[in-house]
């Protein structure tokens, strides 16, 4: 649980076997209920959420639990399990709330030690509430908390909330307002849906009038909570960014093989090789910079903030040229709705913007790193 | 020395090295004679057969000599100026040669004695080596062979003793198989070494001309005929060397214009702020590659990740070392010295940002070009379908050059 402060031996960037187990569970499962066409077929009718996926994959397989203590219901495992869970989840682009619920609200939860926050935790661990942050999905590590909504005295909430993830799947909203952080239910609120680039992580505006909230923290807490939760979930972002580009990488190779013009499988153009090679290169690089972030965040190391920074200025950009190169390398069926690459170019490229750009970590590495703009 | 049961445990290894020590305190030997007694007890390579300078352990092991031997402030055998020796020629001797040439030839290469050079690039056979037209002629009456051609880009070829050597002995073969591999002896008549200047105006690497050079055929290493499979041993060792260090954060090449950046505020733009951080990050996360593919073999589980760090390295060196040089402004202008040289070894610390950025523009080139390498890895690593091609079948002869 504390962090280790000394100078620690490097980071363990492999997979355990029972990592390996955890990614063969949630793989199973979203082969069997969750493939493109189903993703996509959901997206369309404007309810992407599949609450009994969801169930399926929170409760039964336990992952939501998974960064929370078992005292408090949790699997009491950790960041590098969660990192495979999203490595799956965006593989798969699946349309559920594992990254705003039991990441981000889960990990804001942890930062509040009030008994209020360790209920609604034992919930979000079992599965049984989705929780989502009212705060825009580009907010970034790093970056000063808006406080758009007020506290109209008592405990009541005004404000408006815009781009925000998973808010139409939530039962309850955790709120940063300007006397600390809340807790309010959805039905107090209201969320319209939000027409957005990613098909399958849907957005919402949140509104807020005189909403009655219960205060998790003060104002102080609130923005120590957030700011840690917003640093574990870039920092696991770019596993649901490295499992994003495998797909990517895999399904184009796949599609070269087979599909032949000029007499020959597309795939034996040097032209055409030399793109998907790079691609595995970056790939490759991705995982380790994913898996040091999963490791240093699961470590308490002093130096994740440094290695959660350059995990994202660099996965963020590798998710994108995979599901850019998916779309060239396959030609016109790469254009369609029908095919899958473009639900894989929305969720990537809505990724390089949520929790910060990669410019914006770039930034942050400058920090860290003690090489600062002139 | 100890003899008995070979040690194979990490403690065994330990003891054996003390040993080693005890009997030949590094402060009151010889260099040479300590490196001979190492070699003797089999603590040289450990993986190598007894009597071969090993002990037939694992290799792994060898790091715990090494780390042993290191604390002790034992002399080196200078692995970085013997690189080829000790990286391509003795591997390829030990699985291909007979007992009379280990014999002969893994102790005085380890030691450093003699250095090797390596003669398989020509002007017209780079990354189609098998294409090379260096001629091996067998003299029936003296059972010497006489090997004409030139060879191109040989590092070490000035002060090296011998030299491992592709030549062509059946022309009327498809490429790949009228190829026989030797052990060039480089003070034979015949052999004359030329330097070849470079883009960074030194000599680093050599021509080598072969006029009438005969070899007895006890130097042929592996069959007549049977040479690309020889050179194939020789070419994996090369790329099993190339990336395995371990480096610290803003270690390599990140490191001078990271510094330069901290000390001199007055050379800092916006435009090189931005660029100076991609490739920080993209050092730090090819660091973290190169260490996860350690963590992968350590743990007995290879992964083809190896395959793509040498291009990596390439395209960071470049991009890095140019990029310096346009942070030093007025200065990147200036070059340290285009005297003629002729280092012994390729030092990027301690030179200049301008030769650093010549020289990385080989990294993309040597050991194997980074188009040659993508095929591989889009080849092996992803399967993908290899190019058509028409000259597997063809004698060697009626190939156009």
């Amino acid at each position: 649980m504390t962090a280790p402060t000394a100078p620690t031996a490097p980071a363990d960037l492999l997979y355990s076997e029972a990592e390996e187990e955890l990614r063969t569970a949630v793989r199973a499962l979203l082969a069997a209920r969750c493939d493109a066409r189903t993703v996509l077929a959901r997206a369309e009718t404007g309810r992407p959420h599949d609450p009994a996926l969801w169930h399926t994959l929170a409760a039964e397989i336990g992952t939501a639990g998974l960064l929370v203590p078992e005292k408090l219901g949790g699997q009491g495992a950790g960041h590098r399990e969660a990192a495979v869970v999203l490595e799956e989840l965006g593989r798969a682009v699946a349309p559920v709330p594992y990254l705003t619920s039991a990441v981000l609200a889960t990990e804001i939860l942890l930062g509040c030690d009030t008994a209020e926050a360790a209920a609604l935790l034992s919930e979000l661990a079992s599965g049984s509430t989705v929780c989502t942050p009212a705060v825009p999905l580009t907010l970034a590590p790093g970056a000063p908390l808006p406080a758009p909504v007020r506290d109209s005295g008592g405990g009541t909430l005004t404000g408006t909330v815009d781009a925000v993830a998973d808010a139409v799947a939530a039962g309850v909203l955790l709120v940063p307002a300007d006397t600390g952080l809340y807790a309010v239910r959805a039905e107090d609120a209201t969320v319209t849906p939000l027409v957005g680039l990613d098909l399958t992580r849907p957005l919402a505006t949140v509104a807020l009038e005189a909403a009655p909230g219960i205060r998790l923290a003060d104002p102080a807490a609130a923005r120590a909570a957030v700011a840690g939760a917003l640093l574990s979930a870039a920092g696991l972002l770019a596993s649901e960014q490295v499992g994003l580009a495998e797909w990517c990488l895999t399904e184009t190779v796949a599609h070269s093989k087979g599909r032949y013009q000029f007499n020959r499988p597309v795939g034996s153009f040097q032209a055409l090789k030399h793109r998907m090679a790079r691609l595995w290169l970056d790939v490759a690089s991705a995982r380790a910079a994913a898996r040091a972030a999963a490791d240093a965040l699961a470590t308490g190391a002093p130096d994740a903030p440094l290695t959660v920074a350059v995990a994202q200025a660099y996965c963020s950009g590798v998710a994108v040229r995979a599901a850019e190169e998916c779309v060239q390398l396959h030609g016109g069926i790469g254009m369609t709705w029908e095919h899958p690459a473009h639900l894989y170019l929305k969720r990537a490229k809505a990724d390089s913007l949520a929790l910060g750009t990669a410019g914006h970590h770039r930034g942050l590495v400058a920090d860290f790193a003690e090489l600062p703009a002139p | 020395m100890t003899t008995g049961a070979t040690p194979t445990t990490p403690e065994a290894l330990r003891a054996r090295t003390r040993d080693l020590l005890t009997a030949h305190p590094p402060a009151r030997t010889d260099r040479t004679a300590f490196l001979r007694a190492r070699f003797d007890a089999g603590l040289a390579w450990v993986h190598y057969p007894p009597g071969l300078g090993g002990l037939g352990a694992p290799r792994t092991l060898q790091a715990v000599v090494d780390a042993e031997l290191e604390a002790a402030g034992a002399p080196d055998n200078d692995p970085r100026r013997i690189g080829i020796g000790l990286g391509m020629a003795a591997p390829t001797i030990l699985a291909y040669g007979t007992e009379e040439q280990k014999q002969r030839f893994l102790r005085p290469l380890w030691l450093g004695e003699e250095v090797w050079c390596q003669l398989f690039s020509e002007p017209g056979a780079g990354s189609d080596l098998a294409a090379l037209a260096t001629r091996a002629v067998l003299d029936q009456d003296a059972g010497d062979w006489i090997v004409d051609g030139q060879k191109v880009w040989t590092s070490s070829a000035h002060n090296a003793r011998w030299g491992i050597l592709v030549a062509r002995t059946d022309p009327a073969l498809p490429k790949h198989q009228g190829i026989t591999y030797f052990l060039c002896d480089m003070h034979a008549p015949g052999v004359e070494v030329r330097p070849l200047r470079q883009i960074t105006g030194e000599a680093e690497f050599n021509e080598v001309f072969l006029t009438g050079v005969r070899i007895p055929d006890t130097h042929r290493l592996g069959a007549v005929g049977e040479g690309w499979a020889v050179a194939r041993t020789t070419l994996m060792n090369e790329r099993v060397s190339i990336g395995g260090m371990r480096i610290p954060r803003e270690g390599g090449m990140i490191a001078p214009v990271a510094a330069a950046w901290r000390e001199r505020p007055e050379l800092r733009t916006h435009a090189l702020h931005q660029r100076l951080l991609e490739l920080w990050v993209e050092a730090e996360v090819a660091r973290l590659t190169g260490e996860r593919l350690r963590q992968q073999l350590a743990a007995g589980q290879p992964g083809p990740e190896g395959s793509g760090m040498k291009l990596t390295f390439a395209r960071l060196n470049q991009e890095i070392s140019g990029l310096e040089v346009e942070l030093l402004g007025a200065e990147g202008l200036l070059y340290e010295d285009w005297t003629m040289r002729r280092p012994e070894l390729v030092d990027f610390t301690g030179r200049d940002a301008g030769y650093r950025y010549l020289r990385a523009k080989g990294n993309s080139i040597e050991g194997g070009t980074s188009e040659i390498l993508l095929n591989i890895v889009a080849e092996r690593v992803l399967g993908l379908p290899p190019e058509p091609r028409d000259d597997k079948d063809t004698a060697w002869k009626d190939l156009s050059r």
